[in-house]
């Protein structure tokens, strides 16, 4: 149908007009707080660190089969049941159960109301799975324990992460989680990732543990290193103070000393503690540790009990910095590793902004040059559709704030060089009804009614490689796919509302001329 | 215009598709995928140096003189660029990457990086079979979508036009060892749906044809529908190669890559939707019967 109501063309130009508004908000500033958006650029065009991390989550099970363990020992007691030799092995807790205690132990462990193994009905799992043989029980977290488990760790991990990238104050950065074990973090802007990296490669375990008089390792205590590798001491395992208790660290400045340091906080227990250990252990010393390294053992010469400290150790103002940012932000509850960086500096991002863009002017002018030359008028008429194709998809990627990418940009001009198929369809197909049918409104109405099949079927088959891109891509190739998505969708949309309306008021203008297209 | 006649050349041509396809194969089969770091895993690094005249083997020589194991230099589109490869990766070390421009700095001055990409090994391995499953799935998706709009003989000459248009151009991607990144999976996934529609097209005519012409003999008939498609088949190439030539040329090294593998892919495309896709309906004698019956089914 060659003819459009008013209230189409009306409204065709008013979504038109509003998409284009959105993507014009980009190139010029306008006040206006609602209506300015903008297209995110990606991290390979604007600069920036692309890190993921993985959660080593073996220590964490180690932990929790131990804490289970215990926890074991204690419910058993309590229900009066006989179990001894109580081990860990390969993930595994393994217990012995008298003869006349099976059944009852089965019974507390399988049962759906199970304190200590809890069933969840949605799942139809326990948090563990077990087998009996024997009178040996063999107890191991099932797959749902073990997602829950890595779950709640991941939560905790990330929530660090946040806190520790957050506290380094780069420009909105952005943490996901990725699958069950793994944490994206983007920094834009970032080019040197050097000091993030090295704040989230550190677990941050702090704790405070007397020195042993005696030098040899014992049931009890443990050789440790210095954190400069320098010398080893020996350690006991009792924790008088962990980095939980903590609730402030900052770097400063020993007057007395002239040296570096790091002052700390305690929460109102910790300081109980403090005080308590510091006063029994005048003379000896005390060392801090983190992460299994010491950092420094001083004296202890007199009690500790105002409920703040300080920790010194051969300090920069930038790692004394560090060690303060670490311990404010809490402890993550497992290593992180980083298993794949990708860094752009703001140089090569901007030069790939130019390139793009450049590309895009030219690959856009040869394809308008080579319509005209085809076509003629009807080539400037496809050339519209064209534009305001340009428009609405630049304008709908702002709009719905999509990332903009250096392959999303190639995408860009991709779809400026298939866009003109769909306008090319049936301008051909019109060609050939005109060989028939001399009436021109007829002729282009047939056209434009045969080609549609061809045009959807045509279309259909690149948006399905548009969307196996998205859900399957990553980063800078989700760009492309969501550029070469859109752009088929508003060429759909230019070809049928907008470069129709323009073909329709021109052939009804010209139907008696010779030769229209 | 002028009837040409491609049904002539149907032989000729597909028995050299099937030559270049067995090359193709050959190649991927022995002489394999120079896989980036993307798929590999390892470091690559961009360089850009002060001035022009630092040497290529100077670059070569400070790397070599590090540990990292095998590593590749190579110039990357002007004089001062320069995109260094190799397998070692670690970055769990924060200063690992500091330390290489440190030791490079001295003995070849000042050095920025621009770029720089870590992937571990077990990401690698992911990457890769996420883009093969991509391209898998696509390729079963188009099949499925065929399979729907059209007759059994006419998806299978779709999807052999498709196959072939990938194998072809990994082969030449193969022959003269690019490298093979993500932005490659993107571009062979483009190509999927490019070289789709170009078959789609004609062989919309073709079912056109067969209904309104009933004794014409489907050699004669795919001749007759790749004629009055061909305008449009060689405006959408020029456009859509006018626009890759552009990325190609002025887009900058990184989109070098998929820019030249999606070329190719039009390319091939293009020929196969004629070549491969129509003689797949005369071998299988598609005639108006094929169309009719299936549609009162």
């Amino acid at each position: 149908m060659l003819y459009f109501s008013k209230l189409r063309v009306i409204s065709v130009l008013i979504f038109t007009l509003i998409v284009s508004y959105f993507a014009a908000s980009n190139f010029l500033k306008f006040d206006d707080e609602y209506f300015s958006k903008n297209i995110k650029l990606g991290l390979d065009l604007q600069g920036g660190s692309y890190l993921l991390l993985e959660i080593d989550n073996d220590p964490v099970i180690t932990q929790k089969l131990q804490s289970k363990l215990i926890d074991l020992k204690r419910y058993f007691k309590d229900k009066k049941l006989t179990i001894r030799n109580f081990s860990i092995d390969k993930n595994t807790i393994i217990f012995e159960s008298s003869d006349d205690n099976v059944d009852e132990v089965l019974k507390l462990l399988d049962d759906d109301e199970s304190e200590i193994n809890p069933y969840f009905q949605q799942y139809k799992s326990h948090t563990f799975d077990f087998v009996e043989n024997d009178n040996f029980f063999k107890l191991s977290l099932s797959n749902y324990g073990l997602v829950l488990l890595k779950n709640s760790s991941l939560d905790q991990a990330i929530e660090i992460v946040r806190r520790r990238v957050d506290e380094v104050g780069t420009n909105e950065p952005n943490i996901l989680k990725r699958g069950n074990d793994r944490i994206l973090v983007e920094l834009p802007g970032l080019d040197d990732p050097g000091r993030i990296k090295s704040l989230l490669g550190k677990t941050a375990n702090l704790t405070f543990q007397f020195i042993t008089q005696n030098n040899e390792e014992s049931f009890g205590t443990e050789k440790l290193q210095f954190d400069d590798g320098s010398e080893e001491a020996f350690v006991s395992k009792r924790i008088i103070l962990s980095g939980d208790n903590l609730v402030d660290a900052k770097p400063s400045m020993d007057t007395q000393s002239n040296e570096t340091v790091v002052n700390f906080t305690l929460d109102r227990v910790g300081a109980k503690k403090f005080g308590k250990a510091t006063s029994t252990g005048v003379g000896k010393r005390l060392a801090i540790i983190l992460d299994g390294k010491i950092i420094s053992a001083p004296s202890v010469r007199e009690p500790i009990i105002g409920g703040s400290g300080q920790i010194s150790g051969d300090f920069t103002f930038q790692s004394a910095t560090d060690l303060a940012l670490l311990l404010r932000s809490g402890a993550l509850p497992a290593p992180l590793n980083i298993i794949e960086e990708r860094t752009v500096g703001p140089g090569l991002g901007q030069d790939s902004i130019d390139a793009g863009i450049f590309s895009l002017v030219i690959g856009f002018a040869l394809v308008v040059l080579f319509m005209i030359y085809k076509y003629r008028i009807f080539g400037v008429i496809a050339n519209l559709a064209l534009i305001s194709n340009l428009f609405l998809l630049v304008g709908i990627l702002t709009l719905f704030e999509a990332t903009l990418t250096l392959p999303g940009i190639a995408g860009i001009i991709l779809t400026v060089g298939m866009a003109v198929d769909a306008n090319v369809l049936i301008f051909e197909r019109i060609k050939e009804e005109i060989k028939n049918e001399k009436n021109y409104i007829i002729a282009f109405d047939s056209g434009y009614i045969k080609s549609r099949t061809t045009i959807l079927d045509a279309n259909i088959t690149t948006l399905i490689a548009a969307f196996i891109l998205f859900f399957m891509g990553s980063g800078p190739i989700k760009g492309f796919s969501v550029t070469l998505g859109v752009g088929i969708l508003t060429t759909l949309f230019s070809v049928y509302f907008i470069a129709r309306l323009f073909t329709a008021f021109f052939v009804i203008k010209n139907k008696n001329k010779e030769n229209l297209i | 215009m002028k009837t040409i006649q491609f049904n002539k050349l149907y032989k000729l041509f597909n028995i050299t598709s099937v030559f270049l396809i067995v090359i193709s194969l050959c190649l991927l089969l022995f002489k394999g995928l120079n896989f980036g770091v993307d798929f590999k895993g390892g470091t690559l690094i961009e360089i850009r140096t002060d001035q022009s005249s630092s040497k290529i083997s100077l670059i070569r020589d400070s790397f070599n003189q590090m540990n990292l194991g095998d590593v590749s230099v190579k110039s990357f589109g002007n004089e001062t660029d320069y995109i260094v490869k190799f397998e070692k990766q670690n970055s769990n070390d924060p200063e690992f990457i500091e330390n290489i421009k440190q030791k490079l700095s001295n003995s070849i001055g000042n050095v920025d990086f621009r770029r720089v990409e870590n992937v571990g090994p077990k990401v690698s391995a992911e990457l890769l079979r996420s883009g093969i499953i991509a391209i898998g799935l696509s390729l079963a998706a188009m099949l499925l979508y065929i399979w729907i709009r059209f007759e059994w003989q006419f998806s299978l000459g779709a999807i052999l036009a498709l196959f072939h248009d990938v194998i072809l151009t990994l082969g030449i991607f193969s022959l003269f060892s690019l490298e093979i990144n993500l932005s490659i999976v993107a571009a062979v996934l483009t190509i999927v749906g490019y070289s789709m529609n170009d078959t789609v097209v004609i062989f919309d005519r073709v079912r056109e044809n067969l209904r309104k012409y009933a004794d014409i003999k489907i050699f004669e008939l795919t001749n007759i529908s790749i004629n009055e498609t061909l305008s449009r088949t060689i405006i959408t190439s020029a456009t859509t190669l006018l626009a890759l030539l552009s990325i190609y040329l002025f887009g900058g090294e990184i989109l070098k890559g998929f820019s030249l593998a999606m070329i190719l892919g039009v390319i091939f495309g293009t020929y196969s939707s004629i070549y491969i896709a129509n003689p797949i309906l005369v071998l299988l004698k598609v005639s108006q019967r094929t169309i009719i019956k299936e549609e009162k089914d």
